[in-house]
């Protein structure tokens, strides 16, 4: 078993060829809703890493003792508890990031993406590689997040990461909530673009 | 049998109201807005001009910041010397009850009375809130998994969205109940997330079986959509903002209604443009989710046209 390569693979596997956001077109509530700076991205970003990995191994260790018939429950159930832990730190320590993202934090707890990975990946694997695809998936989930961030940031308020940086707002409708349905479907049409350009260029060779 | 339940609930409805519409102070028999600008008050006895025209008399704030002191530009007494009208120089935010502090002519004796919009235009301004200007899809961004999945047909979106109306009220009022009377009491607050979403996910299975056995042709219609249903975002939202703001029941049932029914219409519009897309020349990179996402953005900014709405 060439662990040390499968883990690798696993994380770029979320990361890219099955990016939560852009890919599996799971999660987008989040992505929309309060992508509007970097810095909530990867606040967001980090509260998902945390759950899903959290998640995927307690369910990768107990994955013998839960009965078939219960796990969507059993998930459920554990998804909730790690959010309850997760939101119960933000408020604590950081009591800033945590009202800006206000309820989108509890609400990590529907996230289609974190019991799709259990169902598909924790319920099966051994624990070391269910930690490395909930790191992925993690990863993945944030990289799109900072990625819808970055564009609305930069277009909405000519900053990144809250430092002014084009010293001027090109368009301010970017910021405006209801661009993250633009961002996110341009985002989408363009991965889709590259990826028929690509096929393309490959073809005629 | 129908009329009996509305009759009955109407009837306890205004039962629980009844002491809001009498709690009024004696001095001061009646109070309203007047517009934007004005407050009227009607007293008991007839007033001294002098001193119901001093405005320095009256301190006026919004109940939820005492802090800030609305300010007031003229005091007008009535001809008969019972109406008082207030006029402030800025306007007011009517949605808030606001709190008039007046002293009287004697020594420090000061009358409190509140002023607040009728109770039930409180109660619908939280529906139609929930409904258009805080639409859960279109400006919430909740549910959105489920919005794009299920929005293809017209009559999909019809059923799902009755469905999800349905298992929200009833979700959200148990919610409620555990809420107020277990975790409130016992300081299990932190809790919510846990019990809320064992919640929802009871009242999906109790719909389901319950439908099954009480209207087969209703479930064999609906059956599809309610395992799409156990862990969905927008439902669980409803518990989580209703906890967040503190609702009562009848806040809570309102909330819960207009969230479902802003669902149902969401999903109604977006599966009546999907309907067309099938037909149009759309570019094959925009097939399918971007094209979806682009209608929805079109449809969040017609929906910031209901922002500032105000119902009463």
């Amino acid at each position: 078993m060439a662990n040390d390569k499968s883990s690798i693979q696993l994380v770029t596997r979320g990361i890219l060829s099955e990016n939560p956001i852009f890919k599996l077109a799971l999660s987008m509530c989040p992505a929309v809703g309060i992508s509007t700076t970097v810095m909530n991205g990867i606040m967001l970003g980090i509260a998902v890493l945390f759950v899903q990995v959290f998640s995927s191994v307690t369910i990768s260790i107990f994955k013998n003792m839960i009965h078939p018939r219960i796990r969507i429950p059993t998930y459920t159930l554990t998804i909730a508890t790690w959010v309850t832990v997760i939101d119960l730190v933000l408020a604590a320590y950081m009591p800033e990031a945590y009202a800006k993202m206000g309820i989108f934090v509890k609400l990590i707890v529907a996230f289609a993406i974190i019991t799709m990975r259990l169902e598909m990946f924790a319920c099966k694997e051994p624990v070391k590689d269910s930690f490395w695809d909930g790191i992925g998936m993690g990863l993945g989930f944030m990289v799109g997040m900072m990625a819808i961030g970055f564009i609305r940031e930069l277009l909405g308020s000519g900053a990144i990461l809250g430092h002014d940086v084009l010293g001027f707002k090109p368009l301010l409708f970017f910021i405006l909530p209801s661009a993250g349905f633009f961002v996110v479907g341009l985002m989408m049409a363009f991965f889709n673009w590259i990826e028929v350009y690509y096929k393309r260029t490959k073809g005629l060779q | 049998m129908v009329f009996a339940k509305t009759k009955s609930l109407l009837l306890t409805l205004l039962f629980l109201l009844a002491p809001l519409c009498v709690s009024a102070e004696t001095l001061v028999v009646e109070q309203s807005f007047n517009g934007d600008h004005e407050i009227q008050a009607t007293f008991a006895t007839a007033a001294d001009k002098a001193v119901a025209e001093d405005i320095s008399r009256y301190t006026v704030f919004e109940e939820q910041d005492p802090d800030i002191r609305l300010t007031i530009t003229s005091a007008k007494l009535g001809a008969d010397g019972k109406n008082v009208s207030l006029h402030f120089a800025d306007p007011l935010n009517t949605a808030n009850t606001h709190v008039v502090a007046m002293k009287g002519s004697g020594e420090a004796e000061q009358t409190l009375f509140k002023v607040s919009k009728s109770y039930l235009g409180y109660l619908f301004g939280i529906f139609i809130s929930a409904l258009l200007i805080n639409n859960f899809v279109f400006t919430k961004y909740l549910g959105l998994c489920v919005f794009f999945g299920t929005s293809k047909k017209k009559s999909t979106a019809k059923g799902m969205g009755v469905v999800f109306t349905l298992v929200m009220v009833v979700s959200a009022i148990m919610s409620w109940f555990f809420y107020q009377f277990i975790l409130i009491p016992y300081d299990l607050n932190f809790l919510q997330i846990v019990v809320f979403i064992g919640l929802v996910s009871l009242t999906v299975q109790a719909v389901d079986t319950i439908l099954r056995k009480v209207n087969p042709i209703l479930f064999n219609s609906f059956g599809v959509f309610l395992v799409l249903v156990i862990a969905n975002c927008v439902i669980i939202a409803v518990p989580l903002i209703v906890a967040n703001n503190n609702y009562n029941f009848f806040e809570t049932l309102m909330l819960a209604l207009g969230a479902g029914g802003g669902f149902l219409l969401a999903l109604y519009l977006m599966s009546a443009v999907s309907e067309r897309l099938q037909l149009a020349n759309i570019p094959p990179t925009f097939k399918g989710l971007p094209i979806a996402f682009i209608v929805a953005g079109q449809f969040a900014m017609a929906f910031l046209g209901f922002s500032g709405l105000q119902v009463f």
